[in-house]
């Protein structure tokens, strides 16, 4: 499927958007400005952008742990974003739900996931859905390696395979599962091959090429959106990081983390724009200034939000229900 | 009025509100031509068609996560598990996430979506196919849980838990399905209200589901001794219908609890907690749980007879307590 330089600037921004709050989140996380656990989307930025390029806005996405790149992908919103790693009470959750559990319905995003393999089957129920309901809507379920060990995942690729549900699953393969490398947690090397259990297609592509990704995931979206089924979309890719910030990540070897740290694909992407004549150097450097204004922006913003009030904490448990629960 | 069975109470409720909106759906294992394990769906793929009375794999996990991800984006879905003990298997979309979404994001994603769960002994299907396992589900906030006795109720009951923008989980008693009885109001039952099923003065029994009839039994019996019992059915267990529970407790002075699921750490004891910490002023007797048999469900008949608890059990009860 052909791509409009526009197309192929925008991706770049949201490149830039996720490399930026990504590497500000690990700083602040080191200042302890954010509680809890955060898990950094570092190194897999040509995935989301490329794929969530294909997405309309009504489409659905669902997420991971490892979800801050997806959010900001698929349209989410910075300053709520940080708001919300900030633990305040104008965050996308209301302070409820922190990194790993940011949703934005408006935008589709279905949320974040705590819960490794979770979002294969509520991918599936998206996806139900938009069949029941007549749209054309489709689900994109992003996911890493590990999960696809998980029994969520062989459950949802058949049903999805039965039913020709409009899901894309995208498993983003950073070769990790926390400490457990992929030739230690599974007997294959492409999560790809997996699809032919289920008769659906299984495409490996570099995911640290944004271009190759978008490729793959405007073929699986259209067949997705003419009622044809389900793919799976194998990008391989490195999680630069540890699995959290604070694991020091002693079981990556260097040689390996060397090797990855090559092909980071911010660099990669940003000299193919330039050599292609795509963007200007000059326009580069523009939107990288333009977007580390944004990311000082949403600190300021997240920085001046409130506290939630202990009195919100009994809200939304219930559509209907609040003050009982408040019993302790 | 009408004699319905609750087997029928329960197609009628879901058959209502699918005639009216498109967007309501049942699907689980052999819900449609094979009518659900127990013939609670049959007819139901005649009148309604494959797509929206939908077979799934056996796979708990997808069919509960396809009901998360579908009541999240504009369905009403109707998730069956065959039977409750297969909770097990699907217990991560229901506790970590339908019940939980609603307040992660803030309030962001609405979860209108029943799960049905076929529950309780007495079928000779042992250990992994009867268990009463609502106590695990009382548990986690964000979930409602009722349990209808008879026809009516489970219509009525269906037809609000569809209606709730929340997870509900709805309870059917296996025993139950083929017993007829009158239905004299298709209206929804709010949940949380309770129901005096027959009056008494001396003692409250206090139960849901099979154990009404073991009740109502027993207190038949009883009066002959001259003890009368009041036999109150919750119907929902969470929300919980306390207004009731103090109105019965603060008549009659005594409390039993009758359960079918074993009492340790189960929904019994939640019940003669909350008595003991709100109501204890007017008991003048220790509230006394009755359950089923500390033990995984048996499977010969004598066994599991043995393992339920019965009118016999409640009537040996209350004569101690007077």
């Amino acid at each position: 499927m052909a791509i409009s330089k526009e197309q192929m600037k925008d991706m770049y921004v949201k490149m830039r958007r996720i490399r930026d709050f990504e590497s500000t989140a690990a700083k602040l996380f080191a200042e302890g400005k954010i509680p809890g656990f955060v898990h950094l989307y570092l190194g897999e930025e040509a995935i989301a952008p490329a794929v969530c390029e294909c997405l309309r806005d009504d489409d659905f996405i669902t997420s991971t742990h490892r979800g801050h790149g997806h959010i900001i992908a698929k349209g989410g919103d910075l300053n709520l974003m940080m708001a919300e790693l900030f633990g305040r009470e104008t965050g996308y959750c209301k302070g409820k739900g922190g990194s790993m559990h940011i949703a934005d319905r408006d935008k589709g995003i279905l949320g974040a996931n705590g819960i490794v393999g979770a979002g294969h089957c509520i991918a599936c129920g998206a996806g139900l859905s938009a069949k029941i309901r007549g749209t054309d809507q489709v689900c994109v379920c992003f996911f890493g390696d590990g999960s696809t060990n998980q029994g969520t995942f062989h459950e949802s690729l058949n049903m999805a395979s039965i039913w020709k549900l409009p899901v894309i699953f995208v498993c983003e393969n950073n070769h990790y599962g926390i400490s457990m490398s992929q030739d230690r947690h599974q007997a294959i090397k492409d999560v790809a091959d997996r699809g032919a259990a289920y008769n659906i297609p299984g495409i490996a592509v570099d995911g640290n090429d944004p271009l190759a990704v978008y490729e793959a995931a405007a073929e699986a979206v259209a067949r997705a959106r003419a009622g044809k089924g389900p793919t799976l979309l194998e990008c391989k890719t490195y999680r630069q990081h540890g699995h959290f910030e604070g694991d020091p990540a002693i079981y990556k070897p260097k040689e390996e983390q060397a090797a990855w740290m090559e092909k980071d694909p911010m660099p990669r992407y940003a000299k193919f724009l330039v050599e292609n004549g795509v963007m200007t150097q000059e326009e580069v450097d523009a939107v990288d200034a333009q977007v580390a204004k944004e990311i000082e922006d949403s600190i300021a913003f997240a920085d001046a939000q409130p506290l939630p009030s202990v009195e919100s904490a009994v809200v939304d448990v219930y559509s209907d229900i609040v003050e009982e629960v408040r019993d302790r | 009025m009408k004699m319905m069975t609750y087997a029928e109470g329960i197609r009628e409720g879901m058959s209502i509100r699918m005639r009216e909106d498109p967007n309501v759906i049942l699907f689980g294992e052999d819900v449609g031509a094979f009518g659900g394990c127990f013939g609670v769906s049959m007819g139901m793929i005649d009148e309604f068609g494959p797509e929206r009375v939908r077979d799934t794999p056996i796979s708990e996990g997808a069919i509960i996560g396809c009901a998360v991800g579908a009541a999240a984006t504009g369905l009403r879905p109707i998730a069956e598990l065959m039977f409750c003990d297969f909770l097990t298997v699907g217990m991560d979309q229901l506790v970590n996430q339908a019940a939980k979404m609603r307040y992660m994001f803030g309030g962001k994603i609405s979860m209108p979506m029943v799960v049905r769960l076929p529950a309780g002994a007495g079928t000779g299907a042992a250990a992994q196919h009867s268990q009463s396992l609502e106590a695990w589900l009382t548990h986690v906030p964000g979930l409602k849980v009722v349990y209808p006795s008879c026809a009516e109720d489970a219509l009525g009951l269906m037809l609000t838990a569809i209606d709730d923008d929340n997870p509900v989980m709805y309870f059917e008693n296996k025993v139950l399905l083929g017993m007829k009885s009158e239905v004299n109001s298709l209206d929804p039952i709010p949940l949380g209200k309770g129901k005096i099923c027959r009056e008494g003065s001396d003692l409250s029994i206090i139960t849901y589901g099979k154990q009404v009839y073991d009740a109502l039994e027993a207190a038949g019996k009883l009066a002959e001794d001259g003890i009368s019992v009041e036999v109150i059915d919750l119907r929902s267990l969470y929300p919980l219908d306390k207004a009731l529970i103090a109105e019965t407790v603060s008549k009659t002075h005594r409390a039993m609890v009758v359960t079918e699921e074993v009492k340790r750490g189960g929904y019994g004891g939640e019940i003669s907690a909350l008595i003991g910490e709100e109501l204890f002023d007017y008991l003048d007797a220790p509230v006394v749980r009755i359950g089923a048999l500390d033990t995984p469900v048996p499977f010969a008949p004598v066994l599991e007879q043995y393992y339920m608890p019965n009118a016999q059990d409640i009537i040996n009860a209350a004569k101690k307590m007077m």
